[in-house]
């Protein structure tokens, strides 16, 4: 789409966008050609020699046990965080959509989690799940579980997923409502003369034209999860135990920032790097498509 | 409403009470741990109405930090935190504006270009390409300062893409019956296109503030010097040193103080708010 008419200036155009090329070209462009370069080199701590290696620091990457672990653990962290966040808020926003009363209080309250930092958030629940003094894990203890996540990987797992789906409600639950508010009233009434009832109706009606707003919000999950999730991550278990929470961005800080394995974690953020592009054309794919209903 | 089921009701406002329960519920449990001793956070269990403690906790934290960690004074990262939020929101907003209404307005060779240029920086998040752009931030001698904290983060394609589209919906007329009437590009920029923006700019303005304010891993990697600090980063440096000895009332008064912000701006700009969350994935 464009303007019938234009303005028509030589030089004016090109100031105005300046500013914004200019960043981009020194802090994006820069930095990530840099990345490509360093994921082929070889150099030792001291940067006192380089040693040009093609693939080989991929090689390596993809021969080493803890970096494909922990593709695993941002595997399972990322499907966990997505199908509960996404759970829970359609279950709140569906029934917020349905009540007469309190409607504008529940969704008052229900947005306060975006306003809060991630690393904030991680601290929110580390307080509570404390094995010492954590209010979560005093009662956890007394109905007899064994909370420690210090000691225990999959209840470190679990603090790192509840944390981060925790600040991820209200965004979900802020797009469902809107995307329950745009289907049509009649459908759901007509169904309901035919004799569905509402949990009938739910599945066969509500669901399926929701879906568009279901594959949005699980892609913007994903990414989500891949990414801004290491503020909590470095706020609560830091990786550990074991690196049972060591997703793949926490990895490539780690080496890169305090084991200063530059090559390393150059590979890392390239495929990183095929991993957002990737996930950035599906959901242009989808917009697209959906653009054209 | 379709049918009348008043047990069903109940059963919805039950399941909605829970749930707002449990979202409430960490922020509930660090206000009440900010108003209390050292010594009645650390009792186990610890007790869940607000004690006294409210303005001593308050004051320490923003006057001196803690006393066993770090013993940076929040007011200061207070300070960081606002000038951060602030420079980014209001820098994004302007940087962008001017690069769609270049975008648009214009036809100039490069523009297709450009425009490509700035929409692939949204598949390169800081996450992915941490250690070049510090070594630039560095080469550069802007780290530990305001312009290392923000400049890096000015670039926003989304905000580029939102004035984009919302130009494209403005009616060609007005800028014909503009130029007709003698006014130059940034005239007509200043007296038509920006009041019109006005809704977007608040919805952008709301959604960025709260991106910039919770900044974390970008802060983390550029500020050494306490004085730098943003009051996330402050949080993470006030609980070194495990859990016993983590002064927990401070380190939850100073959670308060780094949501308030940005909740207060959701809770007054909520119709603006929404708005731009919705406006800006489109």
């Amino acid at each position: 789409m464009e303007k019938r008419a234009q303005f028509s200036s030589r030089w004016l155009p090109y100031v105005l966008v300046s500013p914004q090329i200019a960043v981009t070209l020194v802090f994006f462009f820069w930095p990530a050609l840099q990345a490509l370069y360093w994921s082929a080199l070889l150099q030792d701590a001291f940067a006192s020699k380089t040693q040009f290696v093609w693939f080989d620091n991929f090689e390596a990457l993809f021969q080493d046990s803890i970096y494909l672990a922990s593709f695993k653990v941002t595997a399972l962290f990322s499907a966990l965080v997505a199908a509960i966040g996404l759970a829970i808020s359609l279950l709140l926003a569906v029934l917020a959509d349905r009540v007469l009363r309190g409607a504008r209080a529940y969704k008052a309250l229900l947005v306060w989690p975006y306003a809060v930092a991630p690393a904030v958030a991680g601290v929110l629940w580390v307080f509570l799940l404390s094995p010492s003094i954590g209010v979560v894990a005093y009662m956890l203890r007394s109905i007899g579980v064994d909370w420690n996540y210090y000691v225990h990987s999959d209840q470190a797992l679990l603090l790192v997923v509840v944390a981060a789906v925790w600040k991820q409600i209200s965004y979900n639950f802020l797009f469902f409502l809107a995307g329950l508010q745009s289907i049509p009233a009649s459908l759901v009434e007509a169904a309901a003369i035919d004799g569905a009832g509402p949990v009938r109706r739910f599945w066969t009606i509500v669901f399926p034209l929701l879906s568009p707003t279901t594959f949005f919000l699980l892609v913007v999950n994903v990414v989500y999860a891949f990414f801004d999730t290491f503020a909590i991550i470095d706020a609560t278990t830091q990786g550990g135990p074991a690196q049972a929470t060591q997703i793949l961005v926490f990895k490539v800080y780690q080496d890169g920032v305090q084991a200063l394995d530059l090559g390393g974690s150059a590979a890392q953020s390239v495929v990183l790097m095929l991993i957002v592009i990737s996930l950035t054309v599906i959901q242009f794919r989808y917009v697209e498509r959906k653009v054209q209903y | 409403m379709i049918e009348r089921r008043p047990y069903l009701d109940v059963v919805r406002h039950a399941v909605l009470i829970a749930g707002v329960a449990i979202v409430m519920l960490p922020i509930y449990m660090a206000f009440v741990a900010s108003t209390l001793s050292f010594e009645q956070v650390m009792r186990v269990p610890m007790q869940l109405w607000p004690g006294t403690h409210l303005l001593d906790n308050y004051a320490a934290v923003l006057a001196h930090g803690t006393t066993r960690a770090s013993s940076a004074p929040v007011g200061r990262m207070m300070l960081n935190s606002l000038v951060m939020a602030l420079v980014i929101a209001v820098g994004k907003i302007s940087i962008s504006i001017v690069s769609a209404f270049a975008i648009v307005y214009f036809r100039f060779p490069l523009r297709r270009t450009f425009f490509w240029m700035i929409f692939i920086t949204l598949m390169l998040p800081v996450e992915v390409r941490i250690i070049p752009t510090f070594k630039v931030v560095s080469d550069l001698g802007m780290l530990d300062s305001y312009a290392g904290l923000t400049i890096p983060l000015i670039a926003s394609a989304t905000a580029t893409f939102l004035f984009r589209q919302f130009f494209l919906t403005i009616p060609d007329e007005l800028m014909e019956a503009a130029r007709i009437d003698g006014a130059g590009p940034m005239r007509f920029f200043k007296d038509v296109v920006l009041p019109l923006s006005r809704t977007n700019i608040a919805a952008l303005f709301v959604i960025l503030f709260i991106y910039g304010w919770n900044q974390y891993l970008w802060p983390l990697l550029i500020t050494t010097q306490e004085s730098m600090y943003t009051t996330v980063i402050g949080i993470k440096r006030m609980m070194a040193g495990g859990d016993a000895a983590t002064e927990w009332n401070l380190v939850m008064a100073t959670a308060i103080l780094a949501m308030l912000p940005p909740a207060l701006v959701v809770v007054l700009m909520q119709k603006w708010f929404v708005k731009g969350l919705v406006e800006t994935e489109k």
